[in-house]
């Protein structure tokens, strides 16, 4: 059947922000469909909270409504749009029971809105766990042992009858929240209580434990005349009882016989039917019991999910894109493969390759909380790896992930305590895959191994193969090598790093050594049907064979380098640039090449760049396809830390480095010259110093005075960065948080409290500077920019101050020679501005600023740092903007349980959220609401504030009980409230009696909790208080600053001023305005550098 | 450690490791692309004469079991993979994949690029190929490629069919099973289906295949070139419109060639278990099994046969069914064995053809 005429507008529902569990998958998902559909001649409205999204950009869709997704604000959109579709499968859980909410509603029902992708049974069927249950033993597919409850009395009867240890599982929540194993009556009781909590319908399922099976995954694809195909299988590695999204897994299924897999599949397919998903993709995960093959089916995911992204990375089957157009009707015979061009996507992808998929943890942020893998999902990010061995593919993975290792341990960096083995490996956890290869080389075996840690002996085999070639090389010299074990060992995927370590040579000497014995690798492509076809989509990975298969081409080539995998400080708005960057040099006639190993990402889509290579982003691998490509340039500004951290390398094997160079990167980041050059240019500066021991510490702390800002030097994200009010507790920092050392020295800065801080993004050519964006942040100094809401236009900061800070992003930029993005911070104290720091490459504000003024950012930095000029590029930059953009952090404390919310200077938020708006108030609301926040519209608001804050309170206080909010304060904060006329009830402290302030919150008698901690000194009270709210969804605000914005916005609320618009709209009416702006300020500009500085510049 | 080299007939070398048992075999090479079933494949008949290249990199993962054998040995000459995987892991697995091939004397070669390999086949054509544990001269090997027996002329159907008739099965329907190289997942599919089957040798006349008035008539798949079975041709041109007949792939072929089509040989085949088919009737795809050289020319068809299914990788005749005799066949798999279930619905197809002419009958 061909597509639909009947429908002509179709509203997707994007995910939000990056949050554990709900990663940039939806994002490369969400682009594809608009992308297919639009060409299709649909015409899109997108609704998605997220900026950093490249489904956000306004010319992905016909309206791009940047708006919170909540079925209220969804409603509006509907009521204001009339799509004739909603297709909610694209973007993940969130989209999902957003159209849930909808259709219960009426709302669909009343606009005539038709949902297309999976209708409302099947999204019951499938998500329900009752319902599931019932439809898997209509159609004879085995689920494991379960009961439904409702209350702690219906669990406590089941678990009788099934016994420990138990699954629960709450029903309708994402990446396993809620859920978990339990192993005695305590654990159940309190898992059970969460789920009951968590869970929408209030509905947990109590399941008999699979624990240590087999898991498998299948992605399905059905179309409306009943076609249906398997696009890839997954193993796991890590056996049941650990999230799918916290497992290595692999791709495709190893251990399966084809009689096992084929029923598999059978299964998957009536399942598909039974569930009724006739217009889309599918996941469905089953067990197998490794002693008998009994196979369970666990659950089903009627849209596109992580492991969707992950297949369709692992065979170049695009999953999301057919999703979308089997949503409007088309058949999968009646689709193309883009990568063969002449066969049909309606067969099965053979990949003749190996994948494997690792997960990337962040436990270092959150050291309070438990690091044991369960059935929560508790990993930020993944990597990928393509090999043509799982060895391969393995080591490949490791040295992906971005954890400082280069393979499967022999790196030197091998941290093991063997008298942990045993439990390390029954547990699991995150270094277990290094505990495997520890207690191999140990002597333990693999059947003892596969018993401990439940992964089935195949595994634990392959990885006692590595080790035998590991223990092979130990102490062979390099010229010992010859081209047999050299050759022998990359092909089982080690690492020149590896070798380097195993021979006692350097990496360098490795790499020589190993060209000079011909051992060089040879990239192959990812083309879905194992070389049966001829394959026209360079998608490529490397690996050591005899046949390279890279196309020849004339054309002059930019490698942009990517992120890798996503993690709190490096996330999607990386990727987001480098897509960019690879968009903007494509149409200017470069060919592009990609190189990432993040299969969640739009950069990792075949048709992002010209060329695509799968690969990890170590030296060796990236120089392996410069020697390969040899490109005109490498872009290694716009992915982050990752790729920055090559740039010196890359530039001493003789590449060129494009834009701002290496050592103009170093300038900025070296403390010691950057503190010089700020001294020259007359750019106030915190105080600061350097400590190499503890000594220096004290002694930079004594010279400068409390309170400071310690870290580590070259850290992104603020890393073990702490706020130290007292010799006593920089003592303990320097003792326990960090080893100073001469090579790794700490950072010490004065600490402007209460100072206003500020970002700037902006880019340079050379000749001119667009400060494209001054951002005010809420919170004051002392958080974490990345944890920090902030608002464009600046609401505060006067014309001197903005037009200082302005004159200061021109002159550094100028100074450090920027070719290309560039971020500072600032801090503004008493009208003074200090700088924070300087950071020549893409920052993580770069999608929010360009979203905000309508300029594509990055894309014309690309351009720049290929060498054209601003005044070229002919940039149209509004000189005024009438409207508000808020940019707020979403953090994960609810993964995260014992974790104190308060925020600091370390950076943990995992995505972010923008509210637009012509007025501040709502922007800020609907930046809150994005985040997940609940603005009550009534009710009772908790406060409990420092001593500092206890003066700007009443303000606060006088505003909430203006909008009829009744108040209630502890002792302190109650007097400062009375004082100033305003009613307030008294409550006792937690540490004062009962009932008290925790009571409350558990009572659901308190509707929003404002408190704010004074330093990190004892804080039993507002920790219990914080973390209480975060367990019962009540917004919490931690800063005064935050506080006094949220009074803006729950006004707007409560004045229900909420209304919506598209992106394309707000820029449409912004250029219409005639009016002459009264002050530029803090708008964006182009400034012209100092001329004869200019030359200068253009002549380095 | 056995070195070992791979010769083509156009003067590919590749060098690889001896895997299975040593020796020196030729045969055509071909590839499969299906990323589990090796055991089935290996076993397949229809591989006589052939030496087997698996596109998926690692085999031997689940080693080799009592129960997935498609006949009662290896048949395929020679075997290429990239990783044979000693260290096996499955429930059901009595052991490892190579001491297996190495038992039955299966010549094998491992660590060989089998992506650069398979792409040579596809742009190439099917090669005739040596694998050699025991010549390490290349262009030795390659002068035997060159001499290696095409599969055409070597009487492949006769090396694999049944000497000895035999039953399988107790249904209440008869079915006479010409074997030709038959898979014995198609006979039991047959039993499944409700049939009880004579299975007879590929040299049966008209008479031995109808001795005993069976309900139907079923024609196997099998190895080689269906133009080389001329006699067998002449037998099915007697069936048809006696009994019902179902056939498969080489079955498929040879009841073509006796309803007056002509066969051809393909560039490099179709061998896998992800191969798309419509079919025609239902408009519906199935996701095949597939192990054919060969194809029918649907242009040569006669009027009173229509076509039913067809490959959308090329378009090429995937089925066919005469409109006034009870005969239809499919060039696929739809037993599978390995590969996936979509299309055995074919077996209740046959047995309802069957109950259809014992009604009008």
């Amino acid at each position: 059947m061909p597509k639909r005429t009947d429908i002509k507008k179709i509203l997707l529902i994007g995910s939000g922000p990056i949050v554990i569990g709900q990663a940039c998958e939806f994002d490369y998902s969400g682009t594809q469909a608009c992308k297919v559909l639009r060409q299709d001649g649909y015409e899109i409205v997108l609704v998605n909270s997220n900026p950093a999204t490249i489904m956000t950009d306004p010319e992905f869709a016909d309206k791009t409504y940047i708006e919170p997704i909540t079925p209220d604000i969804v409603t509006k959109i509907i009521a204001k749009e009339r799509p004739d579709a909603i297709l909610p499968t694209l973007g993940g859980q969130t989209a999902l029971n957003t159209a849930v909410a909808l259709a219960d509603a009426g709302v669909l029902e009343k606009y005539g809105v038709e949902m297309i992708g999976a209708g409302i049974e099947s999204i019951k069927k499938a998500e329900d766990r009752s319902l599931f249950k019932q439809a898997m033993e209509q159609i004879g597919c085995e689920v494991p042992f379960s009961g439904f409850a409702y209350s702690l009395e219906d669990a406590d009867k089941l678990v009788e009858e099934i016994g420990f240890p138990v699954v629960i599982r709450p029903s309708f929540t994402m990446g396993g929240a809620g859920g978990g194993i339990a192993y005695n009556v305590k654990e159940f009781n309190e898992i059970i209580a969460d789920g009951l909590m968590l869970s929408p319908t209030d509905e947990v399922l109590v399941e008999e434990s699979v624990l240590g099976w087999k898991e498998y995954e299948l992605e399905v694809m059905r179309d409306n005349n009943d076609n249906a195909v398997i696009v890839c299988s997954i193993e796991n590695l890590d056996p049941m009882g650990v999230h799918t999204g916290d497992s290595i897994t692999v791709a495709p299924a190893q251990t399966l016989t084809d009689k096992e897999y084929q029923e598999m599949r059978d299964a998957a397919l009536s399942i598909m039917k039974e569930i009724g998903v006739a217009t889309g993709g599918s996941n469905i995960q089953f067990a197998v019991d490794p002693a008998t093959g009994r196979r369970v089916v666990i659950e089903m995911n009627p849209r596109v999910s992580r492991s969707s992204a992950l297949a369709s990375k692992a065979t170049g089957f695009p999953i999301a894109k057919i999703a979308a157009q089997l949503a409007v009707g088309y058949t999968l015979d009646e689709i193309v493969n883009d990568i063969t061009r002449e066969t049909p996507a309606c067969f099965e992808p053979s990949i003749d390759y190996v994948v494997v998929k690792m997960p990337r943890w962040t436990f270092e942020k959150f050291p309070d909380t438990d690091e044991t893998l369960t059935t929560k999902m508790k990993s930020v990010g993944e990597a990928m790896a393509i090999g043509r061995t799982f060895k391969e593919a393995l080591q490949k993975v490791i040295r992906s992930l971005e954890i400082g290792r280069f393979g499967l341990g022999a790196d030197g960096q091998d941290d093991i305590v063997m008298s942990e083995l045993e439990r390390k490996l029954s547990v699991a956890n995150q270094d277990r895959i290094f505990y495997i290869r520890a207690a191999l080389v140990a002597g333990m075996s693999v059947e003892k191994i596969s018993s401990l840690s439940g992964i089935d002996p195949w595994f634990v085999s392959q990885i006692a193969e590595i080790v035998a070639i590991e223990q092979e090389l130990a102490g062979t010299s390099l010229v010992e090598f010859d081209h047999p074990l050299m050759r022998r060992a990359k092909r089982a995927g080690f690492s020149d790093v590896q070798l380097a370590h195993l021979s006692g040579s350097d990496e360098l000497a490795v790499r020589s050594r190993r060209k000079e014995l011909e051992v060089i690798p040879t990239f192959k492509t990812v083309d879905t049907c194992a070389a049966e076809f001829e394959a026209y989509t360079p998608y490529y990975y490397s690996t050591y064979e005899t046949e390279d298969e890279v196309r020849e081409s004339d054309r002059p080539k930019v490698m942009i380098l990517g992120g890798g995998p996503n993690r709190i400080g490096q996330g999607i708005e990386f990727d987001y640039c480098c897509v960019h960057a690879a968009f903007a040099l494509k149409e200017d006639d470069f060919e592009t090449i990609m190189v990432n190993c993040n299969p969640e990402t739009v950069s990792t889509d075949y048709d992002t760049s010209d060329r695509l290579y799968f690969e990890p982003l170590t030296f060796e691998d990236v120089m392996n396809i410069i020697d390969r490509e040899q490109p005109v340039g490498v872009i290694v500004q716009f992915g982050g830390q990752t790729p920055l951290k090559l740039a010196r390398a890359l530039e001493e094997a003789g590449v060129q480095v494009l834009g701002t160079s290496p050592d103009s990167i170093d300038l900025a980041e070296d403390r010691r010259r950057f503190g010089a050059l700020l001294e020259e240019l007359g750019i106030p500066q915190a105080d600061n110093g350097t400590a190499r021991s503890y000594d220096e510490a004290m002694a930079v702390a004594g010279r400068i005075g409390y309170p400071l800002l310690v870290r580590p030097s070259y850290v992104l994200g603020g890393r073990a960065m702490e706020l130290v009010y007292s010799a006593e507790m920089l003592e303990g920092y320097m003792v326990s948080a960090v080893n100073a050392s001469p090579e790794h020295p700490i950072l010490i800065d004065k600490f402007l409290e209460g100072a206003i801080e500020v970002d700037v993004d902006a880019l340079c050519d050379g000749l001119q500077v667009f400060v494209a964006g001054v951002m005010e942040h809420i919170e004051e100094a002392g958080i974490h920019s990345g944890d920090s809401a902030c608002a464009m236009p600046p609401f505060t900061l006067s014309d001197r101050t903005l037009v200082k800070i302005k004159d200061y992003t021109v002159q550094l930029a100028q100074a450090v020679n920027v070719v290309g993005l560039l971020n500072i911070q600032f801090a503004v104290k008493d009208e003074a501005v200090y700088v924070i720091e300087v950071n020549p490459r893409a920052s993580r504000t770069v999608p929010f600023v360009s979203k905000a003024i309508g300029v594509p950012l990055a894309k014309n930095a690309a351009r720049v740092m290929a060498g054209r000029l601003l005044k070229d590029l002919a940039l149209d930059i509004p000189t005024h903007i009438n409207y508000t953009s808020v940019k707020e952090a979403v953090l994960p404390f609810d993964r995260f349980p014992g974790v104190d919310t308060m925020l600091g200077p370390e950076m943990r938020s995992t995505g972010e959220v923008m509210g637009v708006a012509d007025s501040f108030g709502v922007a800020y609301a609907k930046s809150q609401l994005a985040s997940g926040l609940h603005l009550p519209a009534g009710g009772r608001i908790f406060i409990s504030v420092c001593d500092k804050d206890k003066r700007s309170i009443q303000m606060v206080a006088r505003q909430l009980a203006d909008l009829d909010y009744k108040l209630a304060a502890t002792k302190g904060t109650a007097a400062v409230i009375m004082k100033a006329g305003i009613a307030v009830d008294e409550v006792v402290k937690v540490t004062e009696g009962r009932p008290n302030v925790v009571d409350m919150i558990i009572n659901n008698e308190v509707h929003l909790v404002i408190n704010t901690p004074w330093g990190r000194g004892p804080r039993a009270d507002g920790h219990q208080i914080r973390m209480t709210a975060a367990a019962h969804g009540i917004t919490c605000v931690t800063t005064m600053s935050a506080a006094q914005a949220l009074v803006q916005g729950l006004q707007a609320v409560r004045d229900d001023e909420i209304t919506v618009k598209p992106l394309q709209q707000h820029y449409r009416d912004n250029a219409a305005l005639s009016t002459a702006p009264a002050t530029t300020a803090g708008m964006p500009e182009i400034v012209d550098l100092a001329a004869e500085k200019a030359g200068e510049t253009i002549a380095k | 450690m056995r070195t070992a080299l791979l010769a083509l007939e156009d003067g590919t070398i590749y060098e690889g490791l001896s895997y299975g048992a040593p020796g020196e075999v030729n045969g055509e090479i071909v590839f499969n692309t299906s990323m589990s079933g090796y055991q089935e494949i290996i076993t397949d008949p229809s591989y006589a004469g052939q030496i087997v290249t698996m596109t998926y990199p690692m085999i031997g993962n689940y080693g080799v079991n009592q129960e997935d054998y498609e006949s009662a040995r290896p048949q395929a000459n020679g075997f290429v993979v990239r990783e044979g995987v000693r260290a096996y892991s499955n429930y059901r697995a009595s052991g490892g994949l190579e001491p297996w091939l190495k038992d039955h004397g299966i010549v094998g070669i491992e660590e060989i690029d089998t992506r650069a390999l398979t792409k040579r086949i596809r742009t190439a054509g099917v090669l005739r190929g040596v694998i050699s544990t025991e010549d390490q001269s290349g262009e030795s090997l390659v002068a035997k490629a060159r001499r290696a027996p095409l599969l055409l002329g070597q009487g492949l159907v006769g090396q694999v069919t049944t000497n000895e008739e035999y039953l399988v099965g107790d249904g209440p329907i008869r079915v006479t099973a010409v074997d030709y190289g038959a898979k014995r997942s198609i006979m039991d599919l047959l039993v499944a289906s409700g049939c009880r089957v004579r299975v007879v040798p590929a040299t049966a006349d008209v008479e031995q295949i109808l001795a005993d008035d069976p309900d139907g008539v079923f024609l196997s798949n099998g190895p080689g070139d269906p133009s080389e079975v001329e006699s067998a041709i002449d037998v099915i041109r007697l069936l048809l419109g006696k009994k019902p007949v179902f056939g498969i792939c080489l079955g498929h072929q040879l009841l073509c060639r006796a309803l007056g089509a002509k066969t051809y040989k393909l560039k490099f085949g179709h061998r896998g278990g992800n191969q798309p088919v419509k079919n025609l009737a239902t408009g519906r795809v199935e996701i095949t099994s597939q192990n054919h050289g060969y194809a029918v020319d649907p242009e040569t068809l006669p009027k009173n046969v229509d076509t039913t299914h067809v490959n959308l990788n090329d378009l090429t005749n995937e089925g066919v069914r005469c409109r006034e005799i009870p005969a239809f066949s499919v060039q696929y798999h739809p037993e599978a064995s390995p590969g996936p279930h979509d299309s055995r619905y074919l077996f209740d197809d046959f047995v309802a053809l069957i109950k259809e002419g014992a009604v009008s009958a």
